[in-house]
């Protein structure tokens, strides 16, 4: 017999657990609401256009863009093969206890405040680059336009660098997951063969781990794109778009970090709402396909005898 | 003899790789330790920030500030991410459970800068002037996934037998939850919660138009409020050097908490056993 308490009990949970996806409806409803009078006024032309003057009433999202993607890919750039390389020493290379300090310490990269980050950033990271990094770059590559202009420390390089630092935490942890989730009869088959380590996380590892790997870079992905305060600290905050990475560029989310609270009119915050819009559109699809490649590459390992 | 180079490279690449990705950790730390370490000191934690020029001050307003934006946080986040953990676990195995499942999934990818204006746009816009309360409600949102999410693995791994025999005795089921399996499952919950309190603490991007900044002394949550994290991002983008030495005062403040306890939970969580 139930009590009157328990079906009580069940629809207070309910109501709780319910508020979840209706918090989620309420946002991007509200986020629409809110911006469609940018929307209305500028349409899909807002998206291509490269002009941003707030005390002129002119407004384009496409340098925004730009500096999203753009920065984020020189992320991934740097941190996948570092992430991958520290993840295969965690899962195949050492059987030391050095493993679980070096663990603890990539997670512990995950957990310093973006903000830090960004002070280093200015002070630290910015003039490495700018002294260090962009020279060498320009003396080795200075005949592509991407390693051309002046060098500077708050730039698109520098904001890859640090977004790269922030994301290498999520690609080393799945990577390593994805790793552990490959069964050890694949390994010891290769080795059975004759095979080096190289050859072994080439041919058993590397080969079934290959759908999760890209999950986890995707993955990473995501978490460049949204990133605001280490990025709006060393960026430069420029809406412009450059053929260097030594220049300065703008994000998405730095521009509505800075500009918000200083909004000048009804439409300067629609649109940097509309911006908001879309940086919520591009990550939650950007999540949505790692999480898909994620699920489906444990799920079939995991199915195997 | 290709294939033994070929070893020996990839051991290498393997090694240094490893080795470039601890070098940020250890420069980040070294230099909040050592900028911060030389800023702080008594007023630093109990003072009000001064003007640019005027020497001494502090930040003693924005750490009381991030504790009560924290602590509003917690009452809006928890209810729900505590009880909606615990009937996606027990009730969930369903279409209603996927949905809420999918939902808490893409709430934890959206941008926290993102539920920043939402925050903005339900509590500023209407209530025309930013707010400590603005901010907490943003943050509580931010707790939401990662505490559903481990409530509701822990309550998942706590025995069917337990709740069996809590039936055997004749409890009502909601007293079974509540005071067997809950507790039973609660250091894994605290676990998340404090690992979630860790990370919405050094939060800075949605509380720039929440709670926004105060140069005074504020307890009252319909009132702007100054945070570590805002105040931080102030000192370290303007142009002195008197207020960059506060910034890694500050930076030095927030980092032995938000390492402190995430260590302390990761050392913590690994004694709990269930079954």
């Amino acid at each position: 017999m139930r009590s009157a308490g328990d079906a009580w009990f069940k629809r207070i949970a309910f109501a709780f657990a319910a508020s979840i996806p209706v918090l989620l409806l309420a946002i991007i409803v509200l986020l629409v609401k809110q911006s469609w009078l940018s929307i209305h006024t500028f349409g899909a032309g807002f998206i291509i256009s490269s002009v941003w003057d707030p005390l002129a009433d002119e407004y384009g999202a496409l340098p925004f863009i730009y500096g999203t993607l753009v920065s984020s890919i020189i992320a991934l750039i740097i941190a996948v093969p570092l992430g991958l390389g520290c993840a295969l020493y965690l899962s195949e290379v050492s059987r030391s206890k050095t493993k679980e300090y070096i663990a603890v310490m990539v997670e512990l990269l995950a957990a310093i405040p973006s903000v830090v980050y960004g002070l280093w950033g200015i002070f630290v990271l910015g003039p490495w680059i700018a002294n260090v990094v962009q020279p060498f770059l320009r003396s080795i590559f200075g005949f592509l336009p991407i390693f051309q202009g002046p060098y500077s420390g708050l730039s698109m390089l520098s904001a890859g660098v640090i977004l790269a630092i922030m994301v290498l935490p999520t690609i080393t942890a799945i990577s390593r997951e994805v790793f552990n989730s490959v069964p050890n009869y694949l390994r010891e088959s290769a080795l059975a063969l004759g095979a080096t380590k190289w050859e072994t996380v080439k041919i058993a590892v590397l080969g079934p781990a290959r759908s999760g790997i890209v999950g986890a870079v995707i993955l990473g992905l995501g978490r460049a794109l949204g990133e605001t305060m280490a990025v709006t600290m060393v960026i430069g905050n420029r809406p412009e778009i450059s053929s260097s990475v030594f220049a300065p560029a703008y994000t998405l989310a730095s521009v509505i970090a800075n500009e918000f609270a200083e909004a000048v009119s009804d439409i300067n915050l629609a649109v940097l709402i509309e911006l908001g819009l879309v940086l919520l559109f591009i990550t939650v699809v950007v999540n949505g396909i790692a999480r898909l490649m994620v699920w489906r590459l444990t799920s079939k390992v995991k199915a195997r005898p | 003899m290709t294939r033994n180079i070929k070893e020996k490279i990839y051991l290498l690449i393997v090694f240094a790789f490893t080795l470039i990705a601890v070098i940020p950790l250890i420069s980040v730390i070294s230099y909040v330790f050592l900028q911060g370490i030389s800023a702080i000191n008594w007023d630093f934690f109990t003072r009000l920030p001064v003007p640019f020029g005027d020497p001494g001050g502090g930040m003693g307003n924005a750490i009381v500030g991030t504790f009560i934006v924290v602590g509003l946080a917690c009452v809006v986040g928890l209810p729900i991410g505590i009880f909606g953990g615990i009937w996606l676990a027990l009730y969930g195995n369903n279409k209603k459970g996927f949905v809420i499942r999918y939902a808490a999934d893409v709430l934890s990818s959206i941008p926290t800068i993102v539920i920043g204006i939402f925050a903005y746009v339900l509590i500023v816009l209407v209530m025309k002037r930013f707010s400590a309360l603005a901010g907490g409600f943003a943050l509580g949102i931010i707790m939401i996934p990662t505490v559903t999410r481990t409530t509701e693995e822990m309550v998942k791994m706590v025995p069917r037998t337990l709740f069996e025999a809590g039936l055997a005795l004749g409890l009502p089921e909601w007293k079974v939850i509540m005071r067997i399996i809950f507790r039973t499952a609660w250091s894994g919950i605290f676990t998340g919660i404090m690992l979630s309190v860790a990370r919405i603490t050094g939060e800075t991007a949605p509380l720039l138009f929440t709670a926004f900044n105060s140069m005074y002394w504020n307890f009252a949550v319909d009132q702007p409020t100054a945070t570590m994290t805002v105040q931080i991002y102030n000192y370290a983008i303007s142009p002195f050097a008197q207020w960059h030495a506060k910034a890694w005062a500050g930076s030095l403040t927030l980092m032995f908490i938000v390492l402190g306890v995430t260590l302390l939970v990761r050392k913590f969580s690994r004694r709990v056993h269930y079954g």
